[in-house]
């Protein structure tokens, strides 16, 4: 049984209200099916509270089928509805369905949308943050160095280990929205030091330069060392934020990384006697021509058409450098009668991009911005997409199987010439 | 002393309970990791992801026996979904702890266990009658068709 503190055994003797109790009820019943000994606090969680399907909460009528009776019987596995009040901890809400103004681009319906506007009242009177985004470390969501936190979405969690240093496991939706209101999870995983240290090296031979590379190179390591956590050093250059975004999120598709170090690089390997906690152990991978080579060949193995119809940008969400860029890419040109392009970010990136005036070069040249969500989550594509052209590695992973659709993987540049001519003409760099 | 040579379980092995109550019925058994959001359509409790061996069948009433989860934190969404659908397991047995599999589980509330004296995957085969008592630590196995 995982221990509780005096304060911990009152929030379960209901001394806090019932939400708290039934979350922390939630809380001790997972922190034991784990094997935890105790629990950390934490005021840092992202996660999906309340959100659900029409469907849902349908399935919940007898309860009175609201954002109450999800939240109280899904979200906090309770057996009975309670109230729930403004919650406790620094809370955000991660990616939504749809977009709040394109909804009907993406095909979306009248009663969808007026579920999802009523969903985000509930979230923003609870006192969630709308952040509505995969990223929330371009939003207002940046946790520090050693901090806990209670993340769901695998590529925000891998970079928050990662490239941050803050504490997350890769959480659920229980999990975060009962840490939401208890401000505890379980000391388990990546909470801990000894969890935190490499088990397999990965040696970088060729030079990977470009947000296309790093998330070839993340696939790599993904498809290699599982859900291990891998050391790579090497010809790793110019650490940038979307790099380190593309590549943890690669990784943490073709496999489950939710931690990597880089020597040099991330901050809990300064040496490789650090990032192993003592000597090297585990196995020992090569990256070089050929594993370059072979990744390439297999993100496109699910493309045979060149006859591309959409093309999509922005996941991980686009950070504002790169919607800069794919302004400066498609500026005095038309994207394609025959093709799409949908570019995906957050709100606040969105407002950014306003300011600067790309969103009106997008426009302009027949391109979309949209936020909250992306064509994996929402399952939106334009009518009749049959082949995407895609310069994430994450979302060749998964899009094209998830809606039974073509796929190609290349470099933004490459995306953005199929956007305006309809046709793929990328080859490995 | 015929009802009782039908009655004892071929194999028993124990483990640690994840999620108590007992349980049983058919084990469905696969060597690979399950994916939970993109990999399971919990309308039909059906595994879809790609390349899967199991991939078009459904865990609905039957025991899973599987090495553990991997993939998006959608992993408790996804399987919590398949209670209110109507297509959960029965039961689940696996090798490998991480936050996923053991909320999912949790949430799913069906009899689970973990930390086993011997391997669920080598002793268990799609098909075997398998009764897991979770309070007590025990999985009894019938090979082959037999039943208790």
């Amino acid at each position: 049984m995982v221990k509780l503190t005096d304060a911990e055994k009152a929030m379960l003797d209901g001394t806090e209200g019932a939400a708290v109790q039934k979350a922390m009820d939630l809380l001790v019943r997972y922190a034991d099916a784990l094997g935890a000994e105790d629990f950390v606090y934490t005021n840092n969680i992202a996660g999906v509270p309340g959100s659900s399907p029409k469907w849902v909460k349908e399935y919940y009528a007898a309860d009175g089928g609201d954002y109450r009776a999800v939240f109280s019987r899904f979200d906090l596995d309770s057996d009975e509805v309670v109230d729930i009040p403004r919650m406790n901890a620094f809370s955000c809400h991660l990616q939504g369905g749809m977009d709040p103004t394109l909804w009907q681009d993406q095909g979306m319906t009248e009663e969808a949308f007026a579920n999802f506007t009523s969903d985000e009242q509930e979230v923003a009177g609870h006192g969630i943050q709308v952040l509505k985004t995969c990223t929330p470390y371009l939003a207002g969501n940046v946790p520090v160095m050693g901090e806990h936190c209670a993340w769901m979405e695998s590529s925000a969690v891998v970079f928050n280990n990662s490239v941050i240093g803050g504490r997350t496991n890769c959480e659920g939706r229980e999990s975060t929205s009962a840490a939401m209101l208890a401000n505890r999870i379980p000391n388990w995983g990546f909470h801990r030091d000894e969890f935190r240290k490499g088990q397999h090296l990965v040696d970088v031979d060729v030079p990977v330069d470009s947000i296309y590379e790093w998330g070839m190179l993340g696939y790599f390591t993904g498809d290699a060392v599982q859900d291990a956590i891998p050391v790579l050093r090497g010809d790793i250059q110019q650490p940038s934020l979307i790099r380190h975004k593309h590549f943890g999120a690669a990784a943490a598709s073709s496999g489950g990384v939710e931690m990597y170090h880089m020597l040099g690089i991330t901050p809990e390997a300064k040496d490789l006697e650090t990032a192993f906690g003592g000597k090297v152990r585990g196995d020992h991978y090569r990256y070089g021509a050929d594993e370059r080579r072979a990744v390439y060949e297999r993100l496109n193995s699910i493309g045979s058409s060149t006859d591309v119809d959409y093309v999509m940008l922005g996941c991980p969400h686009y950070s504002i450098e790169q919607i800069a860029e794919a302004a400066r890419l498609l500026e005095g040109r038309k994207v394609s009668p025959n093709c799409n392009l949908w570019i995906f970010t957050s709100r606040a990136v969105k407002t950014t991009a306003e300011a600067g005036g790309y969103t009106e070069i997008l426009r302009a040249a027949g391109a979309k911005l949209m936020t909250d969500t992306c064509s994996a989550i929402s399952q939106a594509v334009p009518p009749g997409t049959r082949v995407a052209a895609l310069d994430s590695a994450k979302q060749v992973h998964y899009l094209p199987a998830m809606l039974g659709i073509e796929g190609w993987y290349g470099t933004t540049a490459e995306c953005i010439d199929a956007a305006c001519t309809g046709k793929w003409d990328g080859r490995l760099q | 002393m015929g009802t009782d040579t039908l009655t004892k379980p071929d194999v028993v092995i124990r483990g640690r309970k994840v999620v108590g109550g007992v349980s049983e019925g058919e084990a469905m058994v696969t060597s690979q990791t399950i994916s939970g959001w993109g990999g399971v359509n919990p309308m039909k409790g059906e595994i879809i992801e790609s390349h899967h061996e199991l991939r078009g069948q459904s865990f609905a009433g039957k025991i899973l026996v599987f090495p553990g989860a991997k993939g998006s934190s959608g992993w408790s969404g996804v399987f919590h979904t398949t209670r209110l659908t109507g297509k959960a397991p029965l039961g689940m047995l696996f090798n490998i702890m991480t936050t996923k599999v053991a909320l999912g589980c949790v949430v799913l509330r069906v009899p689970t266990m973990t930390d086993f004296d011997s391997d669920p995957l080598e002793q268990i085969e799609t098909g075997d009658w398998v009764r897991i008592d979770a309070d007590e630590g025990v999985v009894s196995i019938w090979k082959g068709g037999r039943r208790p």
